[in-house]
């Protein structure tokens, strides 16, 4: 645990400036920006351990804060914005994986699993045996 | 020559642990009591020598002997010496000295106070135990060797990372590491019982105390841990989905679900198998933890150098004991007797369906994390798989939990009525559904998350707290009778009613400051004022500090309101020149309710300083509502039943593995 988070921090701390979004960044328009605010939550600073650009304090982040504020003033909506950045960086950019061929399990298998699961506890349920419960309970008495 | 005499002890505790790993169990095939009550002894030597090791290891940082190469490549003289103490496991060696300490520790506990547990059985624990201890000593002496030396030791250190000389950090390791390393019991326990062939009620007493130490302790480490992220990284943050985050989580649901399957084993002899199964996929949870950070296969490539060599070792370790033990299950389980059924209404059925959501959730967390590592080996692409994820799988399979636990307490064993349940329930029904309408009717339906996030907590702490009105007849007998039946109330209820207070205090905590946290980035000159929660906010004064190994700079800021300032928060951030490395101590005013939370960053050419402030509305209450939970573990474990009861063998509850299986009567 503290390796990485270690790593993470010497890599951090060697680029510089100590803090992710600054004022000089920041839109005028509030809606704009709150926007802005949102839209960097969902997207990856490349060069960290899975920091969004929002939270990170890289160099690297901070451009793509600057595209993603630049796009936004341009008048492109909140998707285009991160079909733009995701475009250029690929889907490494997106922390919100896109459903495609190789992440339709990573989608699925959660529901996948929790179906299976339930299936198992019912069968369990309705195991041969079950109907006797009552004798076992009988059996079971004084336990 | 401390050193030296260090190094030795260890490489003497893995002679011992590999004697530990083999006689006894050759012993208890034997009946061989001799070769049985060798398990104990090898235990209680092979601690005895792994902690003289890592004593001399702390002596070595402490003197600053630089001539020992993990001292000169992690520590420096003028480091205060509470973090020269700490600093043996701030590193990958020392670390794992610390891992190898605690295994020791608990197989010596076992050795020591399993008294009660019968000889065979206790003889394979122990050297199940002792084959982990040889496996992880092997990987400290050869390719983790802390005791190496330098030729030439130099005059100083090259110092340690400054983001881990802070308390938080210095006390969260051992914790997390306590709960990793406690889940090895129960794989110990896991794997005796399958050689042995007999899983009882006896087995799950024996066993259940152990993992609800190491739960706890877990629960204090991912607490902890994420309270540090809180207060140093400076932007208010409390739970990332980071990788090494999610490792720990993992074991912790699983762990989780092993704890309350353990207690229907216990009390109603079902679910055995799927208990042992548990038991280990639990610990090779704990191990996969113990990969991912100490191989650094899911860091970026621009972070760190790491030894392919470490990882391939503990990858042979994982892949040895869970491969090892599920092969063992395999052939095993299927001739266990099956457990004494349930009715689908039933405490039973409450207790597995939150073990299978428990589960899921885990597995979720398993794949968030590791699916872009094997799209990244196998596919073309790469993918990041973040918070935005989690929200769309992991929280709506975690909801039925927070619906689920309420019921359990109160659903009889074997078979129950819905309804007769639910009546029961009515009053923390109704008092939550009026939280969340009232939330829906203050918000105008804009928050539906919320509304059902503070229903959902309000249903857990009010019906948690319904067990103990219903059980001690409050409101149908006098108030003396009450506090009567609650003094004989055993402790294990006090730590239902504490753990499960503690989620709903969680969740109650995560919907408030999520929805509800404000947030302001401003550039402040001396003497500005700005406005966040409540509270006015003036920067006093600027200064700088020299720390004993840093220069910071350190802002005080002055919290008013109406003109009235009733207190000054500082916040600093810290300059490490020997490793050029900046951090960041926040400045936190709590009231128990909310924190106000101030971060100084960089000034401008102009003399304005970058300021970032955060209003927290109910954050308290995500470390809080840990450690109550940690809490309840802890009153758990010192009910008395756990020591009394342990002795007591129940004929009933034997249900013995394989062919020579008798009829359970």
């Amino acid at each position: 645990m503290i390796r990485a988070l270690f790593a993470v921090f010497i890599f951090l701390a060697s680029i510089g400036s100590a803090f992710a979004v600054l004022p000089d960044e920041m839109l005028k328009d509030a809606a704009l920006e709150h926007r802005a605010r949102a839209i960097s939550q969902e997207l990856r600073c490349l060069v960290c351990q899975n920091e969004s650009i929002d939270d990170s304090d890289a160099t690297l982040a901070r451009d793509l804060r600057m595209i993603v504020r630049e796009r936004l003033t341009a008048g492109d909506s909140d998707a285009q914005v991160i079909g733009f950045v995701a475009q250029r960086y690929g889907n490494f950019v997106l922390l919100k994986p896109p459903f495609q061929a190789d992440t339709v399990l990573l989608w699925l298998l959660p529901f996948l699993f929790l179906a299976i699961g339930l299936f198992a506890a019912w069968r369990y349920f309705k195991q041969p045996g079950a109907d006797t419960l009552e004798l076992e309970n009988e059996l079971l008495k004084g336990d | 020559m401390i050193a030296e005499l260090g190094h030795f002890a260890l490489i003497l505790s893995l002679m011992v642990s590999l004697l530990q790993a083999t006689l006894p169990l050759y012993g208890a095939s034997r009946q061989d009591r001799g070769l049985m009550a060798l398990a104990s002894f090898a235990a209680v030597t092979a601690f005895t020598l792994v902690a003289t090791s890592f004593v001399c290891l702390a002596w070595a940082f402490v003197i600053d002997d630089f001539s020992v190469q993990l001292v000169a490549a992690n520590s420096q003289t003028t480091k205060p010496v509470i973090y020269k103490i700490t600093g043996v496991w701030a590193n990958h060696e020392g670390s794992m000295l610390l891992w190898v300490l605690i295994l020791t520790i608990f197989s010596a506990l076992i050795a020591l106070f399993g008294l009660n547990i019968p000889k065979p059985l206790k003889a394979r624990v122990l050297a199940v135990q002792g084959m982990i201890a040889t496996a992880f000593s092997a990987f400290l002496i050869f390719t983790s060797n802390p005791f190496l030396r330098l030729a030439q030791a130099p005059a100083e250190g090259n110092g340690m990372n400054p983001l881990l000389q802070d308390p938080g950090l210095a006390i969260h390791p051992p914790c997390l590491y306590m709960g990793y390393v406690g889940f090895s019991v129960a794989f110990s326990f896991a794997v005796a019982a399958l050689i042995e062939g007999k899983v009882d009620a006896a087995w799950a007493r024996w066993v259940r105390p152990w993992v609800l130490l190491a739960w706890c302790f877990l629960t204090m480490g991912i607490t902890l841990g994420s309270f540090w992220a809180y207060y140093i990284l400076g932007w208010g943050g409390w739970w990332f989905w980071d990788p090494v985050e999610n490792v720990s989580f993992m074991p912790w649901l699983v762990g989780t679900a092993l704890l309350h399957s353990a207690l229907v084993v216990e009390r109603r002899h079902a679910l055995v198998a799927w208990t042992i199964l548990l038991a280990i996929l639990t610990f090779s949870l704990s191990l996969i933890g113990t990969f991912v950070v100490r191989s650094g296969v899911l860091t970026s490539v621009h972070s760190f150098a790491t030894d392919p060599a470490r990882g391939f070792f503990i990858l042979v370790i994982i892949f040895g004991a869970t491969g090892g033990a599920l092969l063992l299950y395999a052939l095993r389980i299927p001739h266990v007797k099956k457990g004494v059924p349930f009715g689908i209404v039933s405490r039973e059925a409450s207790l597995l369906l939150n073990n299978v959501f428990l589960v899921v959730s885990a597995a979720t967390v398993f794949f968030g994390t590791f699916w872009p590592l094997f799209i990244d080996l196998f596919g073309s692409d790469k993918i990041s798989v973040g918070a935005p994820y989690y929200n769309i799988t992991f929280v709506p399979l975690f909801i039925p939990i927070f619906v689920i636990m309420v019921l359990g307490p109160f659903l009889k064993w074997k078979r129950d009525n819905l309804k007769s349940v639910l009546q029961q329930l009515s009053w923390p029904l109704a008092v939550a559904l009026i939280f969340a309408i009232a939330v829906i009717g203050i918000n105008l339906a804009h928050h539906l998350f919320t509304a059902a996030g503070i229903g959902l907590s309000v249903w857990i702490i009010a019906g948690s707290l319904w067990v103990f009105v219903k059980r001690t007849k409050l409101f149908e007998g006098s108030l003396l009778q009450a506090l009567n039946i609650l003094r004989q109330t055993p402790r294990a209820y006090f730590g239902l009613l504490l753990g499960h207070l503690g989620v709903g205090m969680v969740l109650l905590a995560i919907t408030v400051v999520t929805t509800w946290q404000q947030e302001k980035i401003v550039t402040l000159k001396v003497g500005d004022q700005t406005h966040i929660g409540y509270y006015d906010v003036t920067l006093t004064k600027i200064e700088t500090i020299i720390g004993p190994n840093y220069e910071a700079e350190r802002g005080a800021f002055a919290l008013s309101q109406g003109g009235l300032t009733f207190s000054v928060i500082s916040a600093e951030h810290r300059y490490y020149a020997l490793q050029q490395q900046q951090t960041n101590q926040t400045g936190i005013r709590t009231n128990l309710i909310s924190n106000t939370y101030i971060a100084l960053g960089d000034a401008d050419k102009s003399g304005g300083w970058t300021v970032r402030l955060y209003y927290h509305p109910m954050a308290p209450w995500l470390w809080i509502g840990g450690f109550t939970m940690a809490l309840g573990g802890f009153i758990s474990l010192s009910d008395r039943r756990f020591r009394v009861g342990v002795a007591q063998r129940d004929k009933m509850a034997t249900f013995p593995i394989g062919n020579t299986a008798g009829v359970a009567s």
